[in-house]
């Protein structure tokens, strides 16, 4: 998805808002990409639009509609579905838009052309006029298997085009495609029911759809909808049409081409998965925890941030105003060795001699400098809470480093095809939370982010598989930016704190879903997943992603940040804080046991939780303290943008439950864990 | 040759299917490639009775609760 919608996106009620604008622009031709899951449409729709959308190896990347502009045309980029129906979200989203589209683009791959056939049958046999493109052309020769585009193209009566979309190969005929596309050959005794139908001036792309069984549509039509034996009769007619046409056009010439997946296969057996998976989380560990929020962070927050960045620009402001300045000498094992105030009451211009002597004093190796602001509007901008510190300070120098780190281990992980198997291995240990495989992807992308995450929930089969992921996605997946600061703060902290933490989090996942899944009625559904080829990630795309995915964090990050910033440094001037900290004093002090200033994090971590932490990492801590209190934010409420989209899915009611659930939890299990170790 | 379901296969078995369940999982089966009749070979078995299965050049996985529904013939 667009990195900037992801607060403005809503599901289905959207996708019909960006068709309805788009029906207004009459001229302008639709255009809609439309395939299976994982064939390549986003890598087509970003090259036609010239937008970025989300390009991944896994079934279910894209699961809303985005609208682009080519050539005068609107073009849309759609979920991916093996039929068009109406079986979940997303193949309601795609359907509308397909049922709208004047020219459909299919995207077909061409290694499993007999499976994508289905499709395209049943866009023809819509009536739709259709070109397709027969995409991963490259695998196709690498694989030695040859197609016959000439007698493709005869038989389904519709231009075909070879591409391979990530090296915009072939993309010199997509003109050529969309002018050429035409109507297809149609099966007669279908299409002779279908007039039946279309009499009653119903067009035939919904006759089709009613006559196989779809309710939504004969109720729009006011018609009765065809019976389950009716759609199975006209699927199992289809399918056969698809494989005499799949036998008459394509030529292994032997099975040399065939590529031993060897890597999907060890990481989908547990005796060799589980390893796998192990030595993943190490190598993530040791990236992540001791060299990116070690060394790197390290250099950037103090360094760059406050010893560079805040300390210029605080003494520049400090120039003409009334400062006190504290300076704080360390030796290089951070022992206290000296400190010193400088009082300016007219500011560091008007005493020169002074001004000399701060500068010699707090320019040694390891010296803090606090600086302390009279005036109203500097402490607000430059303070302690300063929003153009603070601000600048969390996001570019500590938080930016982390999450680029995080972006870039994920968008590796989403382009090698390891989701998929890492759902099938997890299958039956997630069926005793009432979740199939599945849910791994909407999980695992929460570590990135939980807001988007919260949208790819749609692509679980039932209602209360939803519900059970968005609660756990809620209480205990810690985002990316969250996540980044807690590696920073465990990563000092020792083996039996990272234990603690995760041993916790884990217990409050299980007990979580365990209880959601005896409570919630119905049943969830069976693990059904395609396994894409494991294939190398690609560089260009990785770091496209991470380039997107961070710049949009770093944008809805940079406005909430603001906010909170402004907020906290408001209660501060006020003495609203202080008012603040000692009603919450009890919970923090004593059931918490934490300094009376961490309920200045939540407040920050009500605007974002990655901000709260970050508010954590200011204070001095113990090791267990560090834990207890990285537990209650990790369980603490999601950001407002989560919260937002979180309502959108899953409804007002859902959702205050959920909100609500996560301030008992956090402050519940977090004391407890107090009570029990500081 | 012997008449059973999806979950029992072991790696490597080709098995030929039988019967789908019926309902909206069946029309999802056939759209995904896996109809009555087709041969199928099952790649992996997971501890727990999750099925890997490979038609054509496709790997499709499938929980042990819709394994056992669908009846096939061990070979
Ligand atoms: N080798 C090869 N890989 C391709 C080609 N086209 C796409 N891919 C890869 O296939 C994967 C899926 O591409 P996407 O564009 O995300 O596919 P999609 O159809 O939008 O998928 P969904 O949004 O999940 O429906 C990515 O890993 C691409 O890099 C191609 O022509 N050749
Ligand atoms: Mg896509």
């Amino acid at each position: 998805m667009k990195s900037d919608n992801i607060i403005s996106y809503s599901p289905i009620a959207d996708s019909e808002a960006i068709i309805s604008e788009a029906n207004k622009s009459s001229s302008a031709q639709k255009i809609v990409l439309a395939g299976n899951p994982n064939v390549g449409k986003s890598c087509v729709f970003n090259y036609m639009s010239g937008m970025y959308v989300d390009v991944s190896n896994f079934p279910g990347t894209t699961i809303s509609i985005t609208r682009g502009h080519y050539k005068g045309n609107d073009v849309f980029d759609t979920p991916g579905i093996y039929g068009v129906g109406s079986f979940n979200d997303e193949e309601k989203v795609a359907r509308d838009i397909i049922l709208s589209a004047d020219v459909i683009i299919n995207v077909v791959n061409a290694v499993n052309l007999d499976r994508d056939l289905f499709l395209t049958l049943q866009l023809i046999d819509m009536g739709k006029k259709v070109s397709v493109l027969l995409n991963f052309n490259d695998e196709l020769k690498k694989r030695k298997i040859r197609i016959d585009t000439k007698k493709l193209s005869e038989l389904l009566g519709v231009e075909v085009f070879k591409t391979a979309a990530v090296d915009k190969q072939g993309f010199e005929k997509l003109n050529e495609a969309i002018e050429k596309a035409k109507v297809g050959n149609q099966e007669l005794d279908l299409h002779f029911m279908l007039q039946q139908v279309t009499n009653k001036s119903i067009s035939q792309a919904e006759a089709l759809l009613i006559l196989e069984g779809d309710e939504s549509i004969a109720k729009k039509n006011n018609t009765e909808c065809g019976t389950a034996d009716e759609r199975e009769r006209i699927y199992i007619g289809r399918r056969n049409r698809v494989n005499e046409i799949f036998d008459a056009v394509e030529y292994e010439d032997s099975k040399k081409g065939e590529i031993f997946n060897w890597f999907g296969r060890l990481s989908l057996n547990p005796i060799t998965g589980l390893p796998i998976l192990a030595l993943m989380l190490v190598l993530m560990y040791f990236f992540i925890g001791d060299l990116v929020s070690q060394r790197i962070v390290d250099y950037t927050e103090n360094t760059i941030g406050r010893g560079f960045f805040e300390y210029n620009l605080k003494s520049i402001v400090a120039e003409h105003s009334d400062t006190k300045i504290d300076v704080i000498q360390f030796d290089t094992e951070g022992n206290k060795i000296g400190n010193k105030s400088f009082i300016f009451t007219e500011g560091l211009n008007s005493n020169e001699p002074l001004k000399k002597e701060f500068e010699h004093y707090s320019k040694v190796e390891g010296a803090e400098t606090h600086f302390q602001f009279s005036n109203f509007f500097l402490k607000l901008l430059f303070g302690e809470f300063g929003i153009i510190t603070m601000t600048t300070t969390y996001l570019l120098f500590l938080l930016l480093p982390l999450v680029l780190a995080f972006y870039l281990i994920m968008a590796l992980l989403e382009d090698s095809g390891y989701l998929p198997r890492l759902a099938t291995m997890l299958d039956r240990s997630f069926n005793k939370i009432g979740l199939n495989g599945r849910a791994v992807i909407p999980i695992m992308l929460g570590f990135g982010c939980i807001t988007m995450a919260n949208i790819t929930t749609r692509l679980l089969g039932t209602e209360r598989e939803k519900s059970i992921v968005t609660a756990i996605l809620q209480f205990v997946i810690p985002c990316s930016a969250q996540l980044a600061v807690i590696a920073a703060l465990l990563s000092g902290a020792g083996i039996s704190a990272l234990l603690l933490y995760v041993s916790v989090i884990g217990t409050v996942l299980i007990v979580l879903s365990t209880v959601l899944n005896k409570m919630l009625p119905g049943e969830s559904s069976p693990l059904l997943i395609d396994l894409p080829a494991i294939r190398v990630p690609r560089i260009d795309n990785i770091l496209k992603k991470t380039f997107f995915r961070s710049w949009g964090f770093m944008k809805e990050a940079g406005f909430w940040f603001f906010i909170g910033a402004l907020a906290v440094g408001l209660m501060e001037i006020t003495g609203i804080l202080k008012v603040w900290q000692n009603i919450l004093e009890p919970l923090t002090t004593t059931w918490l046991k934490l300094p009376k200033e961490a309920a200045n994090a939540f407040v920050m971590g009500m605007v974002r939780r990655d901000f709260g932490a970050a508010g954590l990492f200011q204070m001095s801590l113990t090791v267990m303290q560090k834990t207890v209190s990285i537990i209650t934010i990790t369980l603490f409420v999601p950001c407002i943008a989560s919260f937002v989209v979180m309502l959108k899915e899953r409804g007002l009611k859902e959702g205050m439950i959920i909100w609500t659930g996560t301030w008992v939890a956090a402050f519940f299990i977090g004391g407890l864990v107090a009570q029990l170790v500081i | 040759m012997a008449n059973s379901t999806l979950d029992k296969a072991r790696k490597g078995m080709p098995v030929t299917v039988v019967k789908l369940p019926s309902g909206d999982i069946k029309s999802q089966l056939i759209r995904l490639g896996i109809s009555e009749g087709d041969t199928l070979k099952c790649i992996v078995r997971l501890p727990g009775g999750t099925i890997v299965v490979k038609k054509n050049r496709h790997e499709i996985a499938l929980g042990f609760d819709l394994a056992k529904k669908i009846k096939v013939i061990l070979q």
